[in-house]
């Protein structure tokens, strides 16, 4: 099954929305909680950092009988370091993020944790590629 | 087994939206940061906040919380409600700050995630 769907950056009050589409397909298929859970995070963070760093973005969930796989393209400033983005307290966030009651520097690492595959390139200053995993 | 009643009764407070599945809310993190709340998993947890927004309630349901707990009277939207309602999310309002609350809760039992 294939899901996409469209991430406005700067948009708070519709982050969220992709994920909790997704949440709901997940829950139907019989797969457990506690994965269900960890997707749910991934995905989140995901879609919060497209908001809070990028202009705009595309999800694509690809659902399969033993994973999903999602990638999330975006267009914006793009990331110059990945090694460094990946730690965990760093963070660029605008106080308007922080305000929101993000930009902890949390997210990439988080998504890492909750996955079996994270994969991150970007090209700076044109925009920024994910792709995650997660095995049923 | 500790219910959203007794933790409405616990920190003096307005129950807003009464509907969660039936958990023992036994432990409690209390915080701000909607990205430090995503890292954390505990069923059963309730999350203290200062921070009344949609992505709280947002956050509560990605990582599977069901029972929130808004401090200092912070104004929870409609919109707010909406959501927490559809997820099956209490939320609860109190007047005190999150340091009063939290004490309450932990001084009776409440045990902390960390
Ligand atoms: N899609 C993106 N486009 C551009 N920069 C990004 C993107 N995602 C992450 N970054 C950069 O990597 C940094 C670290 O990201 P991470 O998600 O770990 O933390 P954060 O978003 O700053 O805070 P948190 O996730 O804790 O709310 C960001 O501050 C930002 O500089
Ligand atoms: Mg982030």
């Amino acid at each position: 099954m294939e899901m996409q769907f469209h991430i406005e950056g700067g948009d708070f009050s519709g982050a969220g929305t992709a994920s909790s589409e997704v949440k709901k397909v997940l829950k139907q298929l019989n797969i457990s909680p506690m994965i269900i859970r960890r997707i749910a995070v991934a995905l989140y963070e995901a879609e919060v950092n497209v908001v809070a760093h990028a202009f705009s973005g595309e999800m694509t969930v690809n659902i399969e009988s033993d994973k999903i796989q999602i990638c999330i393209v975006d267009e914006g400033p793009g990331i110059e370091d990945i090694e460094q983005a990946m730690q965990e307290g760093f963070s660029t966030a605008s106080d308007k993020v922080r305000e929101m009651g993000f930009g902890a520097g949390m997210g990439l690492p988080n998504i890492k944790r909750n996955t079996d595959e994270m994969k991150l390139s970007s090209i700076p200053g044109k925009g920024t590629t994910i792709e995650i995993i997660v095995k049923f | 087994m500790v219910t959203v009643h007794q933790i409405n009764r616990l920190v003096n407070g307005i129950i807003l939206n009464g509907t969660a599945p039936d958990q023992d809310f036994s432990h409690a993190f209390a915080s701000d940061l909607m990205s430090d709340v995503l890292t954390i998993d505990k069923e059963g947890m309730i999350l203290l906040t200062g921070l009344s927004t949609l992505q709280t309630i947002r956050t509560a349901e990605m990582s599977n919380v069901y029972c929130v707990v808004v401090a200092r009277g912070k104004r929870v939207t409609n919109e707010m409600l909406k959501l927490a309602k559809e997820h099956s999310i209490a939320v609860i309002s109190c007047s005190s700050s999150m340091f009063a609350a939290s004490g309450r809760l932990y001084e009776n039992g409440i045990k902390p995630v960390y």
